[in-house]
């Protein structure tokens, strides 16, 4: 797994050479400072801390201070952790840059989504929308909580409430372009969270290599066992 | 500058022609016949357009047989070759979809004269000269 924060920039699109458009997130990666190196003997697991983003000491908490200053590394906005197999091969003070990732290869994007306050069913469920006309009043209501036999509300009914403002993760995006000079990574598709959105786009995760090709094996031969399930049924 | 749309600036192509709604022009569009390919010209009105920077599409609209025909290019696209401008028009609207509704005489749009334009040709066309000076290949326009 491989691992570097970022800040997303924006999205735009790009041309392929037949006239294909791709819709690219350009997201803001790296470079990141490696802040602690965690090992077995000591904390009991192998793992390496990464700054991203310098910001002012005055604006950086005292203890959080303290350790950046232990290993004389400037003040960084975002830290985080990222788990390794195997003893950490960087030393703290290295840099990582978006070089550690290729082009083609398949990433994870976490980001914040943006908040949209106490939310209807409509926009927070996809639930569908009544008619608007002949009289009807039910035009974005819910519907029915239950029947009258069960007397209850399910738990986990889908109703409305407060929607957004949440982590989300973005799997699977291919890198389609790596611009090392400005430190930039393209990515085929969308990232939750606003532009210059600071802390959403906070890493691009690549999920482990050999897990991947079989998530879509798992999903296709679900579907393809509904399928013949359902002719079942008819007959 | 905000750097997507320096990216967008680095991503397009240098220049695209100065198109207004209302104008004339032919789309030298490159099209694939079997393993050939080919450059059609799509000559209409500027109806529409929409998007910023490399995102930018125009929508064209002409009369084929007595059939209304729209297409969408995309300005920056690697296969639109080239844009020209036939004919200015002078419209008063931003969207002309009231085009749609309309057959034969009444698809009139008066031409636009004058200064301006004469000005803006002009220098389209010092812009075009330029341009095929610093490439080494000229400009490729099928007619």
């Amino acid at each position: 797994m491989t691992l570097i924060l970022g800040r997303k920039l924006g999205m735009t699109q790009l041309f392929a050479e037949d006239g294909t458009v791709t819709g690219v997130t350009v997201v803001a990666a790296g470079p990141c400072v490696v802040t602690q190196v965690r090992t077995k003997d000591k904390e009991g697991y192998d793992a390496i801390q990464l700054g991203f983003e310098d910001v002012p000491d005055k604006r950086c908490a005292k203890p959080q201070l303290g350790a950046f200053r232990k290993v004389n590394v400037a003040p960084k906005r975002f830290l985080r952790e990222e788990r390794l197999q195997a003893p950490a091969a960087v030393k703290v003070g290295d840099l990582l840059r978006c070089d550690v990732f290729k082009v083609g290869q398949k990433v994870d994007v976490v980001g914040t989504m943006k908040g949209r306050g106490y939310a209807g069913t409509i926009k927070r469920h996809n639930f569908q929308r009544g008619p608007e006309t002949h009289g009807c009043m039910n035009v974005r209501d819910p519907g029915s909580l239950a029947s009258k036999r069960i007397g209850k509300v399910v738990k986990g009914k889908r109703l409305g409430g407060h929607y957004g403002a949440s982590r989300e993760t973005s799997k699977n995006l291919t890198v389609v372009r790596i611009d090392l000079e400005r430190n930039l990574l393209f990515l085929k598709g969308s990232v939750a969270g606003p532009n210059d959105g600071f802390g959403p786009v906070q890493s691009a995760r690549t999920p482990p290599q050999k897990k991947a090709p079989p998530q879509q094996p798992k999903a296709a031969a679900g579907a393809k066992g509904a399928a013949p399930a359902k002719q079942e049924k008819k007959k | 500058m905000h750097l997507i749309e320096k990216l967008e600036r680095e991503l397009g192509k240098k220049k695209t022609p100065t198109i207004h709604v209302g104008d004339t022009v032919e789309v030298h569009y490159l099209i694939k016949e079997g393993d050939k390919e080919r450059v059609q010209l799509f000559i209409g009105m500027v109806i529409a357009h929409k998007g910023r920077g490399i995102r930018r599409m125009v929508t064209v609209r002409r009369i084929v047989q007595g059939e209304g025909v729209e297409r969408s290019f995309p300005m920056h696209s690697p296969r639109v070759k080239d844009i020209t401008i036939t004919r200015r028009g002078k419209v008063r609207r931003a969207k002309l979809y009231f085009m749609r509704d309309r057959v034969g005489k009444q698809t009139r749009v008066t031409e636009l004269l004058g200064d301006k334009v004469r000005r803006e040709r002009e220098f389209e066309k010092a812009l075009r000269a330029s341009m095929d000076e610093a490439s080494a290949t000229p400009v490729e326009v099928g007619s």
